[in-house]
């Protein structure tokens, strides 16, 4: 069987930049942060991290009631994201409703905040008589990927994906490999989740969310830096449209980026700390499925999150593959951590670098610490010669996944 | 409660909960193809009415036959005077 090639050609972005891809170009190439204090967060009692990185400025009422009934914030993020990639990669709405057309979008896990709200009224009496129709939609675990279906109405298969961290970057190589084998032709892929306290707290209990910086938000997190502390808790949502080179040739349509490779495979050192080696194996494993030397690779966009392990870990894991000539680079310091659409919003900011053959640089990263000093750092927005770029996503649970992919060239 | 302030508390409830116009919301216009509602709002739509005038209706069969807000408006008032008539 011929492989087929993948391509993207639609692209749509909600991050806490706001809504569409120019509010995340532009946000990353002032070289912004997009961490603010939260005044709630410090009433809860124990979580020591007060920073985020929210979503502001969309009208969830663009999305019609009947279909916005069964969605909480991170369902409303995914569906304007998806709609945004299908008008990018022109796509009708008829297509969507002829089978052709998947869906692989996933989240962490259904909305906390409709789980909260659940209890909050449950355990006033132990009654499930005040309990609406709609709450088991906002809370299952294909929540995203079943509401994005509904809303633009796509009959081809659709897959939800939950790996936190590693979910988007996920989401994009299983729809890479469906398409790839000729399974489908073209598929929406990309993650989505909503910000919650528990968020935060999940990093802070583990002593991995960023607590120094409650009174500067726009310093934290601080990727690769000496001074890092942890996670920076975001939300959002990033979506890819994927299709075959053929297709996107009989479509006439503009092509953003070729994808050359995936790779994923499961860490059982340890389920919350990376081990170099397995981040290692997974990069290893991209590369040959792409069929590329580790020499053709020119950017990484690294995952790192700004936690003091999983920085030392990536670092390594990077300088062992590639020594310290790849240029290297975050987008944590940026947009904090949009957990389960961090893979795809950082992959298509990776596009936006490779088609504007520009690296944006890792915000924050002022004194790299010596633990992460082997590596070709960018800290600022400089010109390269960009042509083939890996993407990395590490998750708690230890899912490691890997994207890369090129500049596309008609060939 | 008269039964226009009835009426006025369904069609607030209503209103809010569906997005619905009140301009709309007059008896003769039908839950499911003028208002637009469907099974899961009708559901939804008992859970309102509950918590609006705190009473029970969910087990009631005569709800199921409902179709216009006229109906709707007849039900309720019917509900609560014989609630009322039972204290």
């Amino acid at each position: 069987m011929a492989l087929k090639r993948v391509v993207v050609t639609g692209m749509g972005a909600v991050s806490p930049f706001g809504r569409g891809i120019d509010a995340l170009r532009d946000g990353l190439l002032e070289n912004r942060s997009a961490i603010t204090k939260i005044s709630d967060l410090h009433q809860i009692k124990g979580l020591r991290c007060h920073v985020a990185g929210l979503v502001t400025g969309i009208d969830p009422k663009e999305i019609p009631r009947k279909f916005r009934r069964t969605m909480s914030k991170m369902s409303v993020y995914a569906t304007l994201a998806a709609q945004d990639a299908l008008n990018d990669a022109g796509v009708s709405r008829d297509c969507c409703s002829q089978g052709r057309l998947g869906l692989v979008i996933g989240s962490t896990i259904g909305s906390v905040h409709t789980i909260q709200n659940f209890f909050e009224d449950f355990l006033k009496d132990y009654s499930l008589e005040r309990i609406k129709s709609t709450l088991f939609f906002q809370i299952m675990g294909h929540s995203c990927a079943a509401n994005v279906a509904q809303a633009l109405g796509i009959t081809g298969p659709i897959l939800a994906p939950s790996a936190a961290c590693s979910t988007g970057c996920q989401a994009v190589g299983y729809g890479y490999e469906m398409i790839r084998t000729g399974q489908e032709e073209m598929m929406l892929c990309g993650g989505a989740d909503e910000f919650h306290p528990l968020t935060a707290a999940t990093f802070d209990i583990m002593n991995a969310a960023s607590t120094h910086f409650n009174d500067e938000p726009f310093k934290t997190p601080r990727p690769f830096d000496l001074k890092r502390d942890g996670v920076v808790c975001s939300e959002g949502s990033g979506v890819l449209f994927l299709e075959s080179l053929d297709s996107a040739r009989r479509r006439k349509t503009k092509i953003y980026a070729e994808i050359l490779g995936f790779a994923t495979n499961s860490d059982v050192s340890n389920i919350a700390n990376p081990d170099p080696g397995s981040l290692e194996l997974c990069m290893r494993k991209a590369l040959l499925n792409s069929g590329l030397q580790s020499e053709q690779i020119d950017y990484i966009n690294a995952h790192a999150t700004g936690t003091i392990q999983g920085d030392a870990a990536e670092a390594k894991a990077i300088q062992n593959i590639f020594g310290n000539s790849v240029a290297v680079s975050s987008l944590k310091g940026h947009l904090g951590h949009t957990m389960a659409a961090s893979g795809a919003l950082e992959l298509i900011a990776t596009i936006l670098m490779l088609e504007q053959k520009k690296i944006i640089g890792t915000l924050n990263l002022e004194e790299v610490d010596p633990e992460c000093a082997k590596i070709n750092h960018i800290g600022e927005i400089e010109e390269y010669p960009l042509t083939i770029a890996l993407k990395n996503n590490f998750a708690l649970g230890g899912v490691n996944s890997t994207v890369i992919l090129r500049r596309y060239k008609d060939d | 409660m008269t039964d226009q302030e009835v009426i006025d508390l369904i069609n607030r409830s209503l209103a809010e909960e569906f997005e619905l116009d009140l301009e709309k919301m007059v008896p003769e216009a039908n839950l499911y193809e003028d208002l637009g509602l469907d099974s899961l709002d009708a559901v939804d739509m008992v859970i309102v009415l509950e918590t609006a005038f705190n009473f029970k209706i969910r087990d009631n069969d005569a709800i199921k036959s409902i179709r216009t807000l006229g109906d709707l408006y007849n039900f309720v008032i019917e509900k609560k005077k014989k609630l009322e008539a039972a204290e």
